[in-house]
């Protein structure tokens, strides 16, 4: 029998989630401003002995940054998500309560020790994949107690068609399963060999080209499924919720979906061009790239014309500014990628700075902006409270904003420069520089990056500053609010 | 369909599965067939370069340097011949790298030498001023866990048959052997070295990690 009284939703999960989701953006963004401030002045390299040189600093700036902070805010979001769109509590289910509390502790202690043995040197060193297996078997684990979480809810749901955001969720929960598994097989050592060494050191099930092209299958797809699959998920929700309005069209969103998922998986492999992979899969590569345009800019044009006729929105709300600068900054990053795929660009970007530019107006200008403004949103549903300060949220907004266009610029012009300096032959077809010529030259735009990420952290304290301020001491709200989210 | 797919999460799922596993299986496996066939006389890595290789992965070199020369001009100049898949048949896993904030290495054996290395990695600003590649003096001290790297030899040699104890190949043997012969092989490098207590602790029966990567380096040709 369903009842026609109000749902009560539990947040209790998505709660721990958004915690974990600030103390997690803290540590990697911190992390990865001092690695960028080490190429711009190397001293910083010795801050904490061996385990603070940037060598072995950069993967655990990437993992919390991928796996803490972004992971966090897609579970903290779909524990929020995931009852309202079903219709269901959390609360219902005493199962699905201690499996989401498990999902959540489970996750939280094996991303300290994951961190932990990242810093100490234990490392499979496969980018994004270099947990040593006991870890491992730790994050399948977890990634199983979520989808228990998400079936869970499904099974028990009230509203019989799955909202758009869910595809998407489900689409990550497969997606990284399938491509996290095949990339991680290795054997242990220690038993092959009878109990001789360290135990946490496992060898490669893959050698040589066909372990690129299984990394690069993931590493390309941890970019899909972890930084591009669920924040649609996110902005597919939020941002109707957020502005009050519709979206624009049904067929598009499902047009979008079905064709990123069905593109995204080939484009791994431009990863790998001008490498000894086979000529046609390097091709394949690069093609698909470019019609990956197709569904991604299909999602990004979906949300803006969502917002078709209430454009006013944009100067009044900021958290409709923060959501719509998303989805403009993921079109860019989705024209971008296609165009370092091109095989005569990728000549001169592949190997530059060009490409953690393109990550990063990717990652700080969508997939960061969309959970800070998701949570902004929840917050006041959660806690039942107005958010602390708007001009905050302004303040942090524009600071944030100047951040990504410093850091993308910055990398742009590095990246070509470099690229450009390493071909460059003098009248006589020799080479022009030596290698250490296209590094000196490149310490004003990594100085300046430093300054980018200075600034993105500030504004990231001044969200967590604004966040714990709206848990705790704004002015309590009456009932919940529709759409528009009070703020002071 | 669409609809009816929306209101049945298990064909759901299963559909999302198939079209995302599609292009692995036309796109990967063709590859794996093929499997990696080493290049002729690509030799298996000693112990001590396999010691080497897991201090080139703690310290994460990976960061900063790549192992993959492309078929370009202005590379080849560089670096030497462009890579071939077949040089990577022994590399578990590949260490192609993605950035390069130093240059290549995968050829750095046949332009660099021991005490270079050893200059360099004590303190690279000495060898390369404007260089901003920290100082890895911990490698000096730490040691290189040989036993793990033995046990790395002995778990390729099961599982893919990877040819040790060949003729005219890399002998491998028993821990004991193994490990009498990492000792012999540190002491060829250490020769070339002029650091007093990395000498004294390859003497003493221990290997320190700049010992078994300078091996590794040598041996990236």
């Amino acid at each position: 029998m369903q009842s026609n009284a109000a749902l009560e939703y539990d947040y209790s999960v998505a709660k721990l989630f958004t915690y974990a989701t600030i103390l997690f953006g803290i540590l990697g963004m911190i992390i990865g401003t001092l690695i960028a401030a080490q190429l711009a002045f190397p001293e910083l390299n010795y801050l904490i002995g061996e385990y603070g040189t940037f060598s072995r600093l950069r993967p655990v700036h990437t993992t919390v940054v991928i796996f803490g902070f972004t992971l966090s805010g897609v579970f903290a979001t779909f524990y929020y998500v995931g009852q309202r769109v079903l219709k269901v509590s959390m609360a219902e289910s005493k199962f699905l309560m201690f499996i989401g509390k498990l999902h959540f502790w489970l996750y939280f202690v094996g991303a300290l020790i994951a961190t932990i043995t990242l810093l100490l040197g234990y490392s499979q060193a496969k980018e994004y994949a270099q947990y040593e297996w006991p870890i491992d078997v730790i994050i399948v684990i977890v990634w199983v107690l979520w989808g228990i979480s998400i079936f869970g809810l499904i099974g028990i749901r009230r509203e019989n068609s799955l909202y758009i955001s869910l595809w998407y969720y489900i689409a990550c929960f497969l997606g990284v399963a399938m491509l996290y598994l095949f990339n991680n097989m290795a054997v242990p050592t220690y038993f092959v060999s009878g109990g001789m060494g360290s135990v946490l050191h496992s060898v490669s099930m893959y050698s040589g080209s066909n372990d690129a092209l299984v990394q690069w299958w993931w590493g390309h797809n941890a970019v899909a499924f972890v930084f591009t699959v669920p924040i649609v998920a996110i902005i597919y929700y939020f941002l109707p919720k957020e502005s009050g309005q519709a979206i624009y069209s049904y067929k598009l969103s499902l047009l979008s979906f079905w064709g990123l998922m069905f593109v995204y998986l080939w484009a791994g492999s431009h990863h790998l061009l001008y490498s000894p992979v086979p000529d046609w899969m390097q091709t394949m590569g690069s093609v698909f790239s470019v019609v990956l345009i197709l569904p991604s800019w299909g999602s990004a044009i979906n949300m803006l014309l969502t917002m078709k006729g209430e454009w006013n929105q944009l100067t009044e709300n900021p958290l409709i500014k923060f959501m719509v600068l998303a989805s403009t900054f993921y079109m860019l990053s989705t024209l971008e990628g296609p165009i370092q795929a091109v095989k005569s660009v990728n000549a001169i970007a592949h190997f530059t700075d060009w490409i953690p530019g393109h990550v990063h107006d990717g990652v700080l200008g969508w997939v960061a902006f969309m959970i800070m403004a998701a949570l902004f949103h929840m917050a006041p549903r959660m806690f039942k409270r107005e958010i602390h300060s708007k001009s905050l949220l302004e303040a942090q907004f524009w600071l944030q904003t100047t951040a990504v266009v410093l850091y993308f610029t910055s990398m742009w012009i590095s990246g070509i420069t470099q690229g450009m300096m390493w071909r460059a032959v003098d009248e006589y077809g020799n080479l022009m520089y030596s290698f250490i010529d296209t590094v000196a030259v490149l310490h004003p735009y990594y100085v300046i990056r430093a300054l980018a990420g200075v600034l993105y952290v500030t504004g990231f304290f001044i969200f967590t500053y604004n966040m714990i301020k709206t848990m705790t001491s704004s002015k309590e709200l009456t009932e919940e609010p529709q759409f528009r989210s009070p703020m002071a | 369909m669409f609809h009816w797919l929306e209101k049945n999460p298990f064909f759901f799922s299963v559909g999302v599965f198939v079209v995302i596993a599609f292009a692995g299986l036309i796109e990967i496996l063709p590859n794996f067939a093929e499997a990696s066939r080493p290049v002729v006389g690509l030799k298996p890595y000693t112990v001590l370069q396999l010691a080497g290789k897991e201090v080139y992965k703690k310290d994460n070199c990976l960061s900063c340097h790549s192992q993959m020369i492309r078929p370009f001009k202005a590379e080849t100049d560089r670096y030497g011949q462009y890579s071939l898949s077949g040089e990577y048949a022994y590399d578990r896993p590949f260490l192609w790298g993605s950035r390069r904030l130093g240059p290549d290495l995968h050829r750095v054996g046949n332009y660099r030498t021991t005490d270079w290395h050893e200059n360099h990695m004590w303190e690279p600003t000495d060898v390369v001023p404007a260089t901003i590649m920290p100082s890895y003096k911990h490698q000096f001290t730490n040691l290189a866990d040989i036993e793990t790297a033995y046990a790395e030899a002995v778990t390729v040699k099961k599982v893919f048959a990877t040819p040790y104890d060949t003729p005219n190949g890399v002998k491998l043997g028993t821990w004991e052997e193994a490990h009498t012969a990492a000792l012999v092989e540190a002491k060829k490098i250490t020769a070339d070295m002029k650091n007093k207590d990395v000498k004294d602790a390859v003497e003493n029966g221990n290997i320190p990690e700049i010992v078994a990567l300078i091996a590794y380096l040598n041996r990236l040709k």
